[in-house]
């Protein structure tokens, strides 16, 4: 077990030990400067860890696409915001209202649309996240959601003030994300997660050996849209606002570039995807300036031709092994170089 | 003898093609019934409409006395149909306990028909641990009609299970799917003729979608112009 799990240990302790080791390393306290911006970086790639995570068990493990998976983000963003400001709920009944609420819209949309296969479940997916988008940006509920400028300076206390208690909101996030992590692998490995397999491989096929593949595929759904919610609310909790870019089809495109990179199928490659993409689209702006994205988008085309399975997925692919990966993805290059000279 | 499965003129379409004009067939309980027929005849269409999956529009499909034509494929299936679909179709992803295990429609199924099923195929036991995909196409065959196995199922509905496999493995496939039927009884489509001639009891010929002819199959092994009719060479 420990054996077999080294990998995630010492990454959780890494994890655990890395605002005391920023600390150190820049001489400054927990609270100020590099050791203070290091963990909000952080906090915001276990955000969207978790937000990949859940994404990963639609794409990579049932093998649905969905081009809407913001509006649950955007859902749990708002229905926090909303019930704590002006409904004056506390955090925990609101978070509690976040999971039925995300439980109930991703029912119906399933229910709705799951009848569809592949794109255009895509689409009819798309179009219910595009009037998500519209309603929180319409004028018409400027008073609850601040329509284009989202709502802001969400009430909280003290103790969960990402501004005043930067570490413990740090630790908070990091529990978050490994508890889904675990929740989900445990989901997967249920009898249930080798259905949605199953579903993933071959419907038809599942349907013959007389599952009613839909009800499993709108569990995944479900499963999918509530924890998706709740990452949502994190991050309004983290912001202390709830913007429209949270219900935005570009949050849904992160998503799916964070489950591509980092391996779609194996939980804990969206999470690193999620790291990896954060990380490098804040350094790369830093750097670069306003030409960041260019060279972004060069480095997206790079990672999909020598890691056809994503990070996590090529690593696995290969028994473990890069220079086995590289050299084969490198030979494959050569060759497509050398018919090209040939011609 | 009772009959598992009685199918009456059933008419299917697929799309705007009129696939299935009028197919009959009654399978016995306990035995082997062959479906035979050239390709393109509707065989697999025929048993694909049988499990609903291509549903007929007209005629009558009854399993075990009840009607169950319009019912949902899965609703079908539960009620102890298993199906093995042409090239061997497992999940690859999945290793061949899992590809048994799904297969359960009680909790404790693949426990309680263990030792039959490893008495089939007793490579299944040795590769247990192994995913889907690495198989060879012989021990994927052997694991998909395995996994129909699972399950309580009355009736079996293999297709086609000789396709691409050598010689020596189908002789071994043919020993399997004798014995099989002590436990079960089996509705199979097969283009090869040998194989079927010597494992079915029975057989039913379609052409362009209706049933032609039907019978021993002992009558049809002698019957060499019905054969080169219908099924070209034999």
């Amino acid at each position: 077990m420990l054996k077999r799990n080294w990998l995630y240990i010492a990454l959780l302790a890494a994890l655990i030990v890395l605002p005391y080791a920023l600390a150190l390393v820049a001489g400054e306290p927990l609270d100020k400067g590099v050791p203070l911006f290091g963990q909000g970086l952080m906090v915001q790639v276990f955000i969207f860890a978790v937000f990949a995570l859940s994404y990963d068990i639609l794409m990579g493990h049932t093998g649905i696409l969905s081009f809407g998976h913001a509006l649950f983000f955007g859902t749990g963003a708002y229905t926090l915001g909303i019930l704590v400001k002006y409904g004056h709920w506390s955090i925990l009944a609101a978070v509690g209202a976040v999971i039925a609420i995300a439980a109930l819209e991703s029912l119906l949309i399933g229910v709705l649309s799951l009848r569809v296969h592949g794109v255009y479940f895509a689409m009819v997916t798309l179009a219910f996240a595009t009037v998500g988008s519209i309603l929180v940006e319409a004028t018409d509920f400027r008073d609850w959601t601040g329509a284009e400028d989202g709502l802001h300076g969400i009430p909280v206390p003290d103790l969960l003030n990402p501004a005043l208690h930067r570490t413990e909101f740090y630790f908070l996030s990091l529990a978050f994300a490994v508890i889904v992590f675990l929740l989900v692998k445990r989901f997967v490995d249920s009898p249930a997660g080798r259905v949605w397999a199953a579903i993933r491989e071959n419907e038809a096929r599942a349907i013959s050996i007389g599952y009613n593949t839909l009800i499993f595929k709108v569990q995944a759904t479900i499963i999918a849209g509530v924890l998706a919610a709740l990452a949502g609310a994190l991050y309004a909790l983290w912001n202390l606002s709830a913007t429209p870019l949270t219900m935005d089809v570009s949050t849904t495109i992160n998503a799916l570039l964070m489950t591509i990179i980092g391996g779609s199928g194996t939980l804990i490659g969206p999470m690193l995807g999620a790291g990896v993409l954060q990380l490098l689209g804040y350094f790369l702006n830093t750097w670069l300036g306003s030409v960041w994205q260019l060279v972004f988008g060069l480095i997206y085309v790079l990672l999909v031709l020598f890691l056809p399975f994503g990070i996590v997925g090529t690593w696995r692919a290969r028994g473990g092994s890069w220079r086995a990966a590289w050299s084969e993805q490198l030979g494959k290059w050569r060759g497509v170089l050398k018919l090209a000279k040939r011609r | 003898m009772n009959n598992i499965l009685e199918v009456d003129s059933i008419q299917t379409f697929i799309g705007q093609f009129h696939i299935l004009e009028g197919v009959s067939l009654e399978v016995p309980e306990s035995s082997i019934t062959a479906l035979l027929g050239r390709n393109g005849a509707g065989k697999t269409t025929t048993l694909k409409s049988i499990l609903g999956l291509t549903p007929p529009r007209e005629g009558r499909v009854v399993f075990a006395g009840k009607d169950v034509r319009g019912q949902r494929p899965y609703d079908i299936a539960a009620l102890g149909i298993g199906y093995v679909p042409e090239n061997r179709a497992i999940f690859r992803a999945l290793t061949v306990e899992e590809n048994l295990k799904i297969a359960e429609r009680k909790k404790g199924d693949l426990a309680r028909r263990a030792e039959m099923i490893f008495g089939l195929f007793p490579d299944l036991k040795r590769l247990i641990k192994l995913s889907g995909g690495q198989l060879s196409g012989g021990q994927q065959q052997m694991l998909a009609i395995a996994r129909a196995l699972v399950p309580d199922n009355r009736l079996i509905l293999i297709d086609e299970p000789s396709e691409g496999l050598a010689p020596i493995l189908i002789e071994q496939l043919m020993e399997s799917i004798r014995s099989l039927s002590a436990h079960t009884t089996i509705l199979l489509v097969e283009q090869n003729f040998r194989m079927a001639s010597q494992l079915a009891d029975r057989y039913y010929l379609i052409d362009d979608g209706r049933t032609v002819k039907q019978g021993a199959m002992k009558e049809l092994v002698n019957d060499r112009a019905t054969v080169h009719r219908y099924l070209g060479a034999a």
